[in-house]
């Protein structure tokens, strides 16, 4: 029998009773990441990485009831063997391995291939059966290096310095806004949302280093946000507050901005090509590497990708999940498809 | 080619006239002189003859990109846009070429005649040679087709504010005839070849639709009112013994319409006319899709000549005895145009469009609903003292049309738009009933408001049937109400009959889909249009 099944609940691993980001409250979920379509509140009990719990914590009070795992660790569940390995995707990210009776399979939750300085490198894991997302699954998607778009940020924001506007970068609150913390360098001082300062608070704790931001705060003059960056979540991009700032000028930071339609999104003034998600060669290369004889692809382009898989001689079926489905502030929030 | 490409980027990016206008400005005053004339060439539609087929440059992305056609076409759907899918799915480029953007239109211009092989090696070496921001520009550049929202008007506003010239002469300048390799940008903005050109047409003064009751706009003794024709707007421009005719989509149409070629020995040199091309027979002016047979042919044989036969219902005269006169009264205009025509020793093929008389705004309201008996769409309202604006100016001209019919319909398949909507279904097709069958109507994608067109992507992606390539097949349940301006008989359509300018005029949420029109209604629909038509005629 087949080490998973994709169940109505999310998918499922029989011979170890427990499931992997569960849609549907479960009694064992194991947890991928801490976006918000992977985590579901009210599963009776957790597993995720070490650097997973303090999201799990600050964004749905979950503690008691959450175990946790460093990388490459090997437990037994009900005769399961379950160890993760990192997807690179955000701090904490993991692809789950779970290998019974020989048989090894890969859950790779979301991931990218390339380092961005702040979430555990992605490591290929070999494996018989893989699943894969494909949110960027057409080879219209082919990134940058980071270092390259890092320095179009920048240009950006010396830009508008000079020209007195405000540099907002729109980011979401797990994963984007640390790398760009990570990545801006000192020169300015950088604003972060609510939404942002809690989640570093809660990484600060678990020992993640980060460079030094300040909380947006209504006593903060909006001069001094003039003089320095503010980073905020998607769904406060088209608010008043942004309105209320000296001279705005708004830059998205998403894998959709790679496209001309993408980047005409909403009130943005420059896009940037950023994503925490693999690009069409990243997703070749990482299926390529686990040697799977079968692979399943689960949200994002799902159906092409599953296609050209099969034509170039990897077995694959695309399976449809409830990932990226939601708003969240996941890639899929800022997706073209959630601003005509 | 990098700053025009910049001058791109910052032009989708804005949002604000003011900011395009500013990266407008900004780009006459940094670029390279010699580039600028192309780029006013591209911006107002003045296409180069292009060097290289679509369907070529499409074969060509798919064989260096190494992916299968249907994934190219799968891309292609998501972008929206065919230069661009093929900037993107392209390899990296493996070294730099760096060329000002009027070499790189020379040498896509020299590439005509050149067998394709050569024609391959250009291309493909240039886009291994670009980024991929770049490469969308350049295959821009093949295509001709640059639509980015720059409208004539901002673009003639930009450079006036860059040369410090006058807006109007700087938009005469840009209207006339010119190529881009025979004028320097400084000639240009000065209109340098104006003068010496004895084809250029003014601007053509544009009416807002009347949003409010006719009643407030003041007393009816100041307004002149005329039938709204539904055809082709022109100017006829005669000057040395030269005649132009001009569409308002700027293009030169003189060949096009041999009917009113007489009018280069009967007009005085000196003399330009607004007025509108039309399908006249026996003194009737006929539909639109009638006169459409006589559009963009290179050559027009005897049954196009008979059965769809031109005239041109002059509006207005702008130039007179080699004087323009625009800022002239539109009631001394109408006086000098009146005889203007009567001069014409040719009849009935040149005409005044007929003035309305009325003295009641009631009366010109009940006038207004035969309009469509006699093919017209409703009504012009002029003020007696207004000038010849250039563009369009909202007070002195109105166009105060008749609703259009409508009907309601279902629709049936669904295809994801293009550009800024490439993501969303935004392309319907509709149809009505026909017995237990469902016969398509119309395709429309407007008439949605994004709240709207969310609500019905999400009806779509959770009710596609089946899918052709981009289409989904969804299931009959929506019903929309469908505007149109005009119904005719149609062999070309399945059902039998095409509807002009259909759009979607409202969602109608409260109607099922067995309630919709049927075939017949529309049938009926036809025949007693035709019976207005020919009682007014008789």
């Amino acid at each position: 029998m087949a080490l998973i099944q994709f169940t109505n609940k999310g998918i499922y691993c029989k011979q170890g009773n427990f499931y992997i980001d569960p849609w549907h409250p479960v009694d064992y979920a194991v947890t991928t990441h801490g976006h918000a379509d992977h985590v579901k509140w009210g599963n009776k009990n957790y597993l995720c990485h070490e650097l997973t719990k303090p999201i799990l914590k600050q964004r749905y009070g979950l503690e008691d009831n959450v175990q946790t795992l460093p990388y490459y660790k090997e437990i037994d569940i009900n005769g399961v063997k379950l160890s993760l390995f990192p997807a690179g995707h955000v701090i904490g990210s993991s692809q789950i391995r779970l290998s019974y009776k020989g048989e090894i399979c890969v859950v790779s939750g979301d991931y990218k291939v390339e380092y961005d300085g702040i979430s555990t490198a992605f490591e290929p894991v070999k494996c018989h059966t893989f699943v894969s997302e494909s949110t960027f699954g057409l080879p219209i998607y082919n990134w940058q290096p980071q270092e390259i778009i890092f320095d179009q940020i920048k240009s950006w924001i010396i830009d508008n310095h000079q020209k007195s506007k405000t540099s907002i970068l729109v980011a979401y609150s797990l994963g984007k806004a640390q790398r760009l913390i990570k990545n801006l360098g000192d020169e300015y001082p950088i604003y972060v949302h609510n939404s942002i300062a809690n989640l570093n608070e809660g990484f600060a704790e678990a020992g993640v280093e980060l460079p030094a931001t300040i909380r947006i705060t209504p006593e903060l003059k909006k001069d001094e946000l003039q003089k320095g960056i503010v980073i905020i979540p998607p769904a406060l991009a088209d608010g008043r507050w942004v309105k209320s700032l000296i001279q705005p000028a708004i830059g998205v930071c998403s894998g959709w901005m790679a496209v001309r339609a993408g980047r005409r999104w909403r009130s943005a003034d420059a896009g940037f090509a950023l994503s925490d998600h693999a690009d069409w060669p990243g997703l070749l290369a990482a299926i390529k590497a686990t040697e799977a004889e079968k692979v399943f692809v689960t949200h994002g382009s799902t159906a092409v990708f599953a296609k050209y898989l099969n034509e170039i001689g990897i077995s694959a079926e695309e399976v449809t999940t409830k990932y990226g489905s939601e708003d969240d502030d996941d890639e899929n929030l800022i997706k073209p498809e959630q601003a005509p | 080619m990098k700053r025009f490409s910049q001058l791109i980027q910052e032009l989708e990016l804005s949002n604000k006239t003011n900011d395009k206008i500013a990266a407008l400005v900004s780009y006459f005053t940094e670029a390279d002189d010699l580039d600028k004339p192309y780029v006013i060439a591209m911006f107002t539609g003045k296409k180069p003859k292009r060097p290289v087929p679509t369907a070529l440059i499409k074969q060509w992305a798919i064989e260096l990109s190494g992916i299968p056609e249907w994934l190219f076409a799968e891309s292609y759907h998501s972008v929206g846009d065919l230069s661009e899918t093929i900037a993107l799915v392209l390899p990296p480029a493996t070294f730099e070429i760096d060329k000002p953007l009027h070499q790189w239109i020379n040498e896509l211009a020299q590439l005509n005649g050149k067998d394709d092989e050569r024609k391959r090696d250009y291309i493909l070496n240039a886009w291994n040679g670009l980024g991929t921001q770049e490469r969308f520009i350049f295959n821009k550049l093949i295509s001709g087709n640059f639509r980015i929202g720059v409208s004539n008007k901002m673009l003639v506003n930009a450079i006036a504010k860059q040369s410090e010239e006058d807006s109007s002469k700087v938009m005469h300048s840009i209207m006339g005839k010119w190529t881009p390799d025979e004028i320097t940008y400084q000639e240009l903005i000065k209109g340098a070849h104006v003068n010496t050109d004895n084809s250029w047409p003014y601007p053509f003064c544009l009416a807002y639709a009347l949003e409010t009751l006719p009643e407030n706009l003041g007393s009816t003794a100041d307004w002149q009112a005329e039938w709204k024709w539904d055809g082709i707007r022109g100017q006829i421009v005669k000057r040395n013994g030269e005649l132009f005719i001009w569409s308002r989509g700027e293009e030169l149409v003189t060949d096009q319409f041999p009917e009113l070629h007489f009018l280069k020995d009967e007009l005085d040199d000196g003399t330009v006319l607004d007025g509108e091309i039309l399908s006249v027979k026996d003194g009737n002016v006929q539909s639109f899709s009638m006169l459409q047979q006589r559009l963009n042919r290179k050559t027009i044989n005897k049954s196009q000549l008979n059965d769809a036969p031109i005239g041109f219902y002059t509006y207005d005269v702008l130039e007179h005895q080699g004087n323009d006169i625009r800022q002239e009264p539109l009631a001394n205009r109408r006086a000098i145009l009146v005889g203007v025509i009567a001069r014409l020793s040719t009849k009935n093929i040149v005409e005044l469009s007929p003035v309305i008389e009325f003295e009641t705004w009631e009366q010109l309201a009940e006038l207004r609903l035969t309009a469509r008996e006699i093919n017209s769409e409703g009504i012009m309202l002029k003020k007696l003292d207004s000038i010849f604006h250039t563009g369009r100016k909202r007070g002195d001209w109105w166009k105060w049309k008749i609703n259009p019919y409508t009907v309601d319909t279902v629709m049936i398949y669904a295809q994801k738009g293009s550009g800024r909507r490439a993501n969303f279904y935004t392309d319907y097709t509709f149809a009505v009933r026909d017995g237990d069958k469902l016969i398509t109507i119309a395709k429309a994608y407007s008439g949605l408001t994004d709240k709207e067109i969310k609500e019905v992507n999400a009806f779509v992606n959770k009710n596609a049937i089946e899918k052709f390539g981009p289409v989904r097949t969804v299931k009959p349940e929506l019903v929309f109400e469908i505007a149109f301006e005009g119904i005719a008989e149609s062999k070309r359509h399945k059902a039998g009959l095409a509807l002009r300018f259909p759009r979607i005029a409202r969602w109608r949420k409260d109607k099922k889909a067995d309630e919709i029109n049927t075939l017949d209604d529309l049938r009926q629909l036809i025949s007693s249009a035709n019976q207005l038509k020919s009682d007014h005629q008789a």
